[in-house]
């Protein structure tokens, strides 16, 4: 396990969404049955092939930290979110507030210095401008969503353009969506690829993204 | 005429309160879902319009607003289509949503309808069932008729309202008061989240240590492809990593468990600071008050409903009256009986109604928040709604007690010649064992927290 490293990618989205099956597909390429409400953060991990095919070929850990959407849980999330190297939004196709949520979650997380609560009114997206995270946007229940509405219609990129994120749509209850070298698949590891290269190879040269003003005086002994 | 007019209000009352129950299941019950039923929401709005509505006509009896044959006509009225929809809508669009969700079931429309219209005769039954060791049944009346409906409807919504009063009273006071909020110091939260963080790091480390043993495994095994029985000797002694998965997966499972602990007890940690910062505030030490005042209520109630019950006794009067006898009798105040006791009642009553209403929806919305996910919205929906009309029911019921002699009269006339006094009775019954086992179980919850802290 010596000198392979890793980077840090949270899964957030409302409670009920399919967090815990992605990560689990993703992860182990096999769905999971039923699993319950995720309380706290769950983890789980994948070697991933940074540069795949090509001469500079590297592995690295990517950690998916897969953290619960109940609201009652809120004020003790921030834990989870430092340091942070990338951000998957996940959305249901069968309901709509869960997509518009989105942009609640990602304000709880790029504003997690700040102890003041926000309830999505304060969204304001010039804020979130300069935000350098990568992003990317799911949709899940592909399949319950066929048949509950026209699939022409679908609103899905207005929330992925508004971040400046890719996105692509699944159903997690069948592998054939990840299957290597469908689109899908190609979507994630060009995302999982930025993740790795903004953390490791950016151009700033320092290779790691933290927050401008930790206030916290909880001197984190995880180390990076 | 008048009755036209008469009518004209209570169809635009109706329609006021349709749309307040529709802003309300939109805007917060369904905040975070999306509507795919209409029909959900028609029938929750309907029933809390018609509730209000019957609510609107005692206070329309105690102002003598309208003609009297028409608030009666209305009345019987509204009864008719609450029970309709309490007995026979609700229950079975809940059946019809619990059977399509089950997956045995195939997806043919006319099966369903079948199966649903099979589970409502059965709900039929039993609701017929449960009135029969309750004394609703007079010898007057026949088998199918509205006193039989409400009787038994009243005494599910009794029970509820009971059980509802009593939590409530014990749980306000414990909440809204100083002297029960935990201390919590900073170094304790901060002592839980590097707890927590820690076991996160040992979990990743397991999971890391999995998945590169996977990753071996699956390398040796393809390269031992076409060995036969040398292959699989070598993969078991020299190929293949040194890992021992299964026991890899159960630590990760222990821990997976001791991080939710940490994790809830950082949320309660948590909660229990926020409280005791919203204690400093204004609000805070206003409902603090508050809480003393209730809690004084809560005592008394208790120690009523306990006496009631050993002595056998109802309250013939309201307490309308009694204060204005008290007051009259040994205070000497001299005033216009009639015209102060319908102004009085008119405000006691309409106080009880808000706030019943009020703490109802506030429950509901609670309950919903906690409980429901994106597929059984639409259920519990329908059931909240159902309980919403039972309780509202069976508050015109009891409220009957509240009211002087004369505006007794219309409940009297309209609901039938039902057994009030055993309702009242039955409510203390449940009203006390409510509150007693909600003091027993906070008691035991405090408690537990308090030693908790300490290890």
């Amino acid at each position: 396990m010596a000198g392979i490293d890793k980077v840090k990618i949270l899964v957030l989205g409302d409670s009920g969404v399919g967090k815990t099956s992605l990560v689990h597909l993703v992860c182990h390429n096999e769905p999971t049955t039923n699993p319950s409400w995720t309380i706290g953060c769950s983890v789980d991990v994948k070697l991933h092939e940074y540069k795949a095919g090509t001469a500079s070929e590297k592995t690295f850990f990517v950690e998916l930290w897969d953290i619960g959407g109940c609201t009652g849980h809120q004020n003790s999330r921030q834990i989870f979110y430092n340091p942070v190297n990338g951000i998957i939004l996940v959305h249901d196709l069968t309901n709509r507030k869960s997509q518009q949520n989105l942009r609640t979650w990602l304000a709880e997380v790029l504003r997690k210095d700040n102890k003041t609560a926000n309830n999505g009114y304060d969204y304001d997206p010039e804020e979130f401008a300069g935000n350098q995270i990568p992003l990317l946007v799911i949709g899940t229940k592909a399949d319950q969503a066929e048949t509950i509405r026209d699939k022409s219609k679908s609103r899905t990129s207005s929330m992925a353009e508004e971040f400046g994120a890719d996105q692509f749509d699944l159903d997690c209850q069948n592998v054939k969506y990840l299957s290597p070298g469908s689109t899908n698949a190609v979507k994630l590891a060009r995302f999982f690829d930025k993740v790795i290269e903004r953390r490791y190879y950016s151009r700033e040269g320092q290779g790691h993204y933290s927050p401008p003003l930790d206030r916290r005086r909880f001197k984190n002994s995880h180390v990076d | 005429m008048s009755f036209i007019v008469d009518s004209c209000i209570m169809f635009f009352l109706q329609a006021f309160f349709f749309a307040g129950g529709w802003l309300f299941f939109l805007k917060i019950l369904y905040k975070n879902y999306e509507v795919h039923h209409t029909g959900v929401l028609l029938v929750f709005s309907t029933t809390f319009s018609l509730s209000c509505t019957m609510f609107v006509l005692i206070i329309f009896e105690i102002i003598g607003f309208m003609d009297p044959s028409s608030r009666y006509f209305h009345w019987k009225l509204q009864l008719f289509v609450i029970l309709f929809l309490l007995i026979v809508i609700l229950p079975a669009y809940i059946g019809f949503f619990v059977i399509s969700n089950i997956r045995l079931v195939p997806p043919k429309r006319h099966v369903q309808v079948l199966l649903t219209f099979v589970s409502w005769c059965i709900f039929l039954y039993f609701f017929w069932k449960m009135g029969d060791p309750f004394p609703i049944l007079s010898p007057k009346h026949g088998i199918f008729s509205i006193e039989q409906c409400i009787g038994r409807v009243g005494i599910i919504g009794v029970t509820l309202m009971a059980i509802l009063s009593g939590f409530g009273a014990v749980n306000y006071p414990y909440t809204s008061m100083f002297c029960f909020i935990r201390h919590v110091t900073d170094a304790e939260i901060l002592g839980i989240e590097k707890r927590l963080m820690q076991t996160m790091d040992m979990i990743m480390n397991k999971k890391r240590r999995i998945a590169l043993a996977n990753r071996e495994n699956q390398r040796s095994a393809s390269q031992n492809l076409g060995g036969g029985l040398w292959g699989m000797l070598k993969t078991v002694t020299s190929g293949g990593s040194s890992e021992n998965i299964s026991q890899l997966k159960q630590e990760t499972g222990a821990m997976e468990e001791l991080s939710r602990q940490l994790f809830l007890e950082a949320v309660d940690l948590h909660t229990t600071q926020e409280r005791m910062e919203f204690s400093k505030t204004f609000k805070g030490k206003y409902f603090n008050f508050l809480g003393y005042f209730f809690s004084g209520y809560c005592v008394w109630k208790i120690f009523i409903s306990t006496v009631n019950i050993i002595f056998d006794r109802v309250g013939k009067t309201d307490p309308v009256t009694r204060g204005i006898e008290i007051a009259v009798k040994y205070l000497g105040i001299q005033f216009d009986v009639k015209f102060w006791s319908q102004q009085i009642s008119f405000i006691l009553i309409g106080i009880i109604i808000v706030t019943s209403i009020r703490g109802l929806l506030i429950t509901l919305t609670r309950f919903f928040y906690a409980i429901a996910s994106s597929k059984s919205s639409n259920i519990i929906v329908l059931c909240l709604a159902q309980i919403m009309g039972m309780y509202f029911v069976s508050s015109v019921l009891l409220m009957r007690m509240n009211m002087p002699l004369e505006y007794r009269r219309i409940i009297t006339e309209v609901l039938g010649e039902l057994q009030f006094s055993f309702y009242h009775r039955w409510f203390d019954v449940i009203f006390l064992v409510s509150a007693l086992s909600s003091i027993g179980f906070l008691y035991i919850a405090h408690k537990q927290a308090d030693t908790e802290s300490i290890g």
